[in-house]
């Protein structure tokens, strides 16, 4: 291991971040190479002069007071009228039912499932590049080498994704990640667009035909979805339409248009 | 009441999170007022969107990455200039100067480490904050700044590389090579 790569993982090392073998060896390195060593040493110092300097700001008691009355009043905006005269209750409830059996009806025409579903899929859609940004599992392979994150994709899913990594045109791939969405597993590509970062889910297609690239907005959302070559694919963003549409578009030309006679 | 249930379950989950949330946007707009405003702003946000978050998961990194967020537009608004300034995120790791600076940098009074810290660029500020003044994991910070872990660890090495150079005093040359 060279210095530079040392006094980079020196930083895991001091912070606990690296996995036995590369803790190893940073510390085989430093007991061969005094700079390094040095180098340590200094960062230690920094470290407990970081930690002896109360540099922590608390939130001020005023701010504490002014945003539990400011949830208040939001809380208040976001509730409907409290108390409904209990005849009203009835009646209400009474329009719920028929409403409800209304609804199962119509959910039972034939034909009309598909919207619904596809509403269904698209709040999925939604709720997994949600999750995906809020918690700390953005990828489970970060690359963004094609030939890296495409065959991470093996024998982990039943089907193989089509990965392309599209840096030069301003759309860099990030990672992949394993989502499971629509009762099944689906491949998710992160790519990014500057600072925005874009997910786009891939399963295997439950109708034959290829569908042309949609766009809804959902929650702030733009989602856009397509169905080319046997897949489903759902790009989810807080993107722009139209560059959300443009990497769609990239996607779209490297799979080839599914064969009418099959 | 599930309305009442939504407020004492964000209070539950958010609140005690307020100190992470100012001590973040306090460093990174670098102003009193400035992060009480951000912080309140940030707060009412993460109560509307508090239905997308799951129950059970960790408050805190969910909440400074609105806040984070919130510091950003924020910036882009009022400080665009801080902004525009490109990060070097160029190799300048290797350190040419070894003297042992142990020394020097634990004599470093409060005042001093502070004002090293707000003269980072805000991509480095905002990762020592995230690290020495939370503790948070590579993981978390990773998740809280939309970056790369491997980005996380050399931007930590290139800040405290930043810290100390400016702790001690050292006008560095740049070798070549």
């Amino acid at each position: 291991m060279n210095c530079q790569r040392t006094q980079e993982l020196l930083h895991g090392y001091l912070d606990g971040e690296l996995d036995l073998a590369g803790s190893l060896e940073v510390e085989r390195h430093m007991q061969e190479c005094q700079s390094c060593a040095c180098v340590y040493n200094n960062q230690t110092a920094l470290r407990s002069a970081f930690t002896d300097s109360a540099l922590y700001y608390p939130a001020p008691a005023k701010l504490q007071k002014r945003i539990r009355s400011s949830l208040r009043q939001a809380n208040k905006a976001e509730a409907p009228v409290r108390a409904l005269p209990w005849r009203w209750l009835t009646a209400g409830a009474a329009l719920a039912f028929v409403l409800l059996i209304a609804f199962f009806i119509w959910s039972a025409l034939p034909g009309r499932l598909g919207p619904s579903r596809d509403d269904l899929l698209a709040q999925e859609v939604v709720s997994a590049h949600v999750r995906s940004l809020m918690g700390t599992h953005l990828t489970d392979v970060a690359s963004s080498d094609q030939h890296t994150v495409k065959p991470w994709f093996d024998g982990k899913l039943d089907f193989a994704p089509q990965v392309r990594d599209f840096s030069d045109q301003g759309y860099p791939l990030v990672g992949g990640r394993l989502e499971y969405l629509n009762n099944r597993t689906a491949a998710a590509l992160v790519y990014q667009r500057q600072k925005h970062l874009i997910n786009v889910l891939i399963w295997p297609s439950e109708h034959s035909a290829d569908s042309e690239p949609e766009l809804t907005t959902r929650q702030g959302y733009n989602l856009i979805h397509w169905t080319r070559g046997g897949m489903t694919y759902w790009a989810v963003s807080d993107l722009n339409g139209v560059e959300l549409q443009e990497l769609t578009r990239l996607i779209q030309e490297q799979v080839p248009p599914r064969q009418q006679s099959r | 009441m599930q309305i009442q249930n939504k407020l004492a379950g964000f209070e539950e989950a958010v609140l005690p999170h307020l100190d992470a949330a100012y001590n973040l946007a306090r460093w990174l707009t670098r102003n009193e007022a400035d992060a009480e405003d951000v912080v309140q702003e940030s707060v009412l946000r993460a109560f509307r969107y508090f239905s997308g978050f799951r129950q059970g998961a960790e408050g805190r990194p969910w909440l400074l990455g609105i806040v984070r967020h919130t510091c950003y537009t924020w910036m882009r608004q009022n400080r665009a200039q801080e902004l525009l300034v490109p990060l070097d995120e160029s190799n300048d790791l290797e350190s040419q100067d070894l003297s042992p600076e142990a020394l020097l940098l634990q004599s470093a009074d409060g005042q001093m480490v502070r004002r090293a810290l707000e003269e980072l660029p805000v991509e480095f500020r905002e990762v020592v904050v995230l690290r020495e003044l939370e503790g948070m994991s590579y993981k978390e910070i990773a998740g809280i700044t939309d970056l790369p872990l491997g980005t996380v660890m050399s931007r930590l090495a290139r800040a405290r590389k930043r810290l100390q150079k400016s702790l001690t005093g050292h006008t560095h040359a740049e070798v070549p090579g």
